[in-house]
């Protein structure tokens, strides 16, 4: 298992280097001048190349880069012009948050989209067959900053049963001490539930915009992996040898059948992570999607290659854990390791 | 018979609704099946057999239904019965065993663990025996090893290993019917005798009812009682086994008989009286050609595999291999040839070799060494990946096993039949190419209005003609048969057989034909080469191998196939 995951390790090597080369030349052909932007629209020309030279931008390209590798093997991703923090240390505070809510999301969605595309594929035709449809119809059709606007004017506005969404915590709780970055777990190992209960009424809402929107894919791909399944002769053969329904479709269908779930998890974790700039808007979630987007409009480099990196470390571990994952549901990925 | 059957099937008739309607698959029949008894039930693709099986056993897919009639099992109405009776009745007094072994079982999950789920659901063992008497019922199967078999995945098995396991499974609870759905199909000869002698024994021992359901009619001869014959859904005659075979009461069961290849036939004999013989064409004697140099000449053809490193995990992530681990030779070192005019039978039980020969010889896949002389040019010595580009590759073509997957689901017939001289003939022009196809489809006895057609408008006789104009489209010189009819009904298969050999006469070409059917070999073949672990065992005139054998392995070969008393 081991010499599979370097195995696996050493082929991402390329893209990851190809990420690095990539960002950096996209960053530098945008268009926008970072030393302009911070300048102000009042500062002379004379102004800008002096904050040019300072951030080491009217150097050439290869120059850039070179300083810009020898700084990533550091570990140092630069400094953000705009919150003037060093990057690595935006990242930190703003990425778990992001995790936070997209795992939270995506389970509160696999909690509803797994039983669902099950029941639909058991009894395909059914009314739970049609409810499944509408359910990732409507969730893929409604854009996020839509329903997300709907549930707080819902839940906050009208009903009242929400917190306003500002953010992870409401002004008066207090962070619990910092071991995950994962508000929900910590402040269960600080044994705080008051902090655990306000930081659940924070995330529910915008967890649950995105369940919203990820269920269409999950349940669409579970119905119709586990109606394959269901067909496949060996279906039958433990159907014709008497065997309960719970086990045919529990311990033969339904773990035959994850194996494009648990891909499909992947890609819309991965997905969700970066993309849920809109969600983390609309409930001003100091996540790592909006980090990102502020930067590109401020063409602050540092951030944004910092960001792209990050995502792509990500993607890759997920890829890899998703490959394990594979191994141990099947057999006979195993062994071609 | 006893006076109340086991099973008593008594005018059923099951429908499935699509979308043209309600279809009936099985009408009104009667089937009863004695305490002990075996009955086979015979029939084409489409005769309703297998559906009449789930019907008894109640796994129908949902369009399907019981319209009328009954099925009684020792006293129990199966048609009414509750879900939950029958979850009780299905694998602990119902059996049963499919075709296609490997994927009747589940691909990720041990075979002892399928064995136990099957024990702990009847309540015929606990959690704590589960284990032993999942062991056991592997023993009983006469599996080697059963404690080491009982973690193996079904990938890990080869097929006739696995056909035992799903036995172990549908016998684990020693039912009173076990219904065998094509139990041999897709088997080696050998491995179909094993089974069913596994099969016969086993269920003689219990005292077993057996419901065998099959489309080869030796089969059913050689090991059940009692045979039904079954055609579009209808009963069309029921006698004892030994009754049938020679005196068939019913035209289709005749039809059938005559279909089916046997020692002692002429190829023409296999089509029925009915239909006009083409004009017997006198076989062109293989010494004909004698004298000139043969078409095909293989020399001491190899082809290796690497074998997967088996070091240990360590080994394997220093990435030292044992490197003394010799390549597995699937062909070792062959040499045959094939002269004009000629067919050459390739025979032998999977794993032979005689798949990778034929795919080396029609350079789809590169030799290890060895020549290939084809008309005097060592083709072996061209990559496989430019022999497409030269002009070789239209004198050498290939008809492929499954006629449905050899073709593109997205090409009509007359599309695929013009794909090769789209890229290979030097034919232009829309109604030249209309015109050739045409032909070619007159040649093959392909309707013409069919061409148009997509393969799944298609039966699979018709597919196979389309495979086999494709083949001839470029008229080659030699065109290599892998069990062009293994995926075909016998009546089908005696036509596309008679198609194959008129074709050969009338083009002048010349075949190697892979198969495992020895009958067939017999029927087209002027010479027989018998492989094994990628070695010939024995090669000469069909008669003298076939009549005649000389290795041991040959013989085994022919007395494993089961004959109709005739």
């Amino acid at each position: 298992m081991l010499g599979l995951i370097v195995a696996r390790l050493k082929t991402t090597l390329p893209s990851i280097i190809g990420v690095i080369v990539v960002t950096f030349l996209l960053t530098r052909v945008l268009p926008g001048d970072t030393a302009a932007y911070f300048a102000g629209p009042a500062a002379t020309p004379q102004a800008i190349a002096e904050i040019r030279s300072k951030l080491g931008l009217d150097q050439p390209l290869p120059v850039q880069f070179v300083a810009y590798v020898g700084a990533l093997v550091k570990g140092d991703l630069g400094t953000s012009l705009t919150t003037g923090q060093a990057v690595t240390k935006d990242l930190a505070a703003r990425l778990p948050a992001s995790a936070e809510l997209t795992l939270f999301g995506l389970l509160i969605s696999m909690a509803i989209a797994l039983p669902l595309g099950v029941l639909a594929a058991v009894r395909q035709g059914s009314w739970i067959d049609h409810l499944c449809r509408i359910v990732a119809t409507a969730g893929v059709s409604l854009p996020v900053f839509f329903t997300g606007l709907l549930l707080v004017y819902v839940f906050y506005f009208i009903l009242g049963w929400a917190p306003a969404p500002l953010g992870r915590l409401d002004a008066f709780a207090t962070e619990p001490p910092r071991i995950s970055g994962f508000l929900l777990i910590d402040s269960v190992i600080a044994r705080d539930p008051e902090t655990f209960r306000a930081a659940l009424s924070q995330i529910l809402l915008p967890a649950l915009t995105l369940a919203i929107f990820s269920l269409a894919p999950i349940t669409r791909m579970t119905r119709a992996s586990m109606l394959a399944v269901l067909g496949a002769d060996f279906v039958r053969t433990a159907r014709a040898s008497g065997l309960s329904s719970r086990t045919v479709i529990g311990t033969y269908a339904f773990r035959n059948a994850m194996l494009p779930v648990v891909t499909t998890l992947g890609m819309v974790f991965s997905f969700l992570l970066g993309a849920n700039v809109l969600v983390e808007k609309v409930f001003a979630w100091p996540g790592v999607g909006s980090y990102a987007v502020e930067a590109l409009i401020a063409s602050d480099y540092a951030p944004i290659q910092g960001f792209v990196l990050t995502m792509a470390i990500l993607y890759v571990i997920l890829n890899l854990a998703i490959d394990i994952l594979y191994g141990v549901i099947d057999p006979r990925v195993r062994l071609e390791g | 018979m006893t006076a109340k059957p086991l099973l008593d099937i008594k005018n059923l008739t099951v429908e499935f609704a699509t979308r043209r309607g309600t279809v009936q698959a099985v009408k009104s029949i009667d089937i009863g099946v004695g305490k002990g008894e075996t009955v086979a039930i015979v029939g084409e693709s489409g005769s309703g057999k297998s559906v009449t099986s789930y019907a008894v056993v109640r796994i129908l897919d949902r369009a399907g239904r019981v319209a009328e009639g009954s099925i009684g099992f020792s006293g129990i109405d199966l048609v009414g019965a509750s879900e939950a009776q029958m979850r009780d009745l299905r694998g602990r007094e119902i059996s049963m065993i499919f075709q296609n072994p490997r994927a009747a079982l589940n691909p990720i999950r041990k075979v002892g663990k399928q064995i136990e789920d099957v024990l702990l659901q009847h309540v015929q063992a606990t959690r704590a025996t589960a284990r032993a008497k999942a062991i056991e019922a592997l023993e009983k199967v006469r599996i080697a090893r059963p404690e080491e078999r009982y973690d193996a995945y079904p990938f890990e098995l080869s097929g006739g290993m696995c056909q035992r396991i799903v036995i172990a499974l549908a016998l684990a609870c020693q039912p009173q019917l076990l219904i065998a759905d094509e139990p041999t199909t897709g088997l080696d000869v050998t491995t179909q005798k094993a089974v069913m002698d596994l099969i016969v024994e086993l269920t003689r021992e219990r005292g077993m009812s057996t419901i065998l359901i099959t489309h080869d009619l030796g089969l059913a001869a050689a090991y059940s009682d009692k045979v039904v014959v079954m055609e579009k859904g209808r009963v069309v005659e029921t006698a004892a086994a030994a009754e049938i075979f020679c005196n068939p009461q019913h035209p289709y069961t005749r039809r059938l008989m005559q279909a089916t290849p046997r020692v002692g036939m002429a190829l023409r004999d296999l089509l029925p009286e009915a239909a006009a013989k083409p004009p017997a064409v006198p076989r062109i004697l293989a010494a004909a050609g004698n004298a000139a140099a043969p078409l095909l000449r293989v020399e001491n053809l190899v082809k290796e595999y690497p074998r997967p490193a088996t070091g240990s995990l360590l080994a394997k992530l220093i990435g030292k291999a044992e490197p003394e681990n010799p390549a597995f030779r699937a062909v070792d070192g062959i040499s045959f040839e094939v002269r004009r005019g000629e067919t050459l039978g390739l025979v032998g039980e999977s794993g032979c070799g005689k798949s990778t020969t034929s795919m080396m010889v029609n350079r789809l896949l590169d030799p290890t060494s060895g020549r290939i002389v084809f008309d005097g040019q060592d083709i072996g010595a061209i990559p496989a990946k430019q022999f497409a580009l030269t002009p070789l590759r239209r004198r050498i073509q290939m008809v492929f096993q499954d006629p449905t997957d050899s073709l593109n689901p997205r090409f009509t017939a007359e599309r695929a039949i013009l794909d090769p001289i789209l890229r290979m003939g030097s034919l232009k022009g829309r109604d030249a190419l209309r015109a050739r196809c045409e032909e070619l489809a007159t040649l093959v006895g392909l309707p013409i209005e069919l061409i148009d057609r997509f393969p799944h408008q298609l039966s699979g006789g018709q597919k196979a003609r389309v495979g086999i104009a494709r083949a001839i489209a470029l008229e080659p010189d030699l065109v290599i048969l892998d069990e062009p009819t293994a995926a075909l009904d016998v009546s089908v298969q005696a036509v596309v057989l008679n198609l194959l050999e008129e074709l050969k006469q009338r083009l002048r070409m010349s075949y190697i034909f892979v198969s495992h059917d020895l009958n067939v070999v017999r029927l087209l073949c002027d010479r027989v080469i018998v492989m094994r672990t990628g070695e010939i065992v024995e090669q000469g005139t069909a008669e003298e191998v076939l009549g005649a054998p000389q290795a041991e392995y040959t013989r085994e070969l022919l007395t494993a196939i089961p004959h109709p008393p005739l």
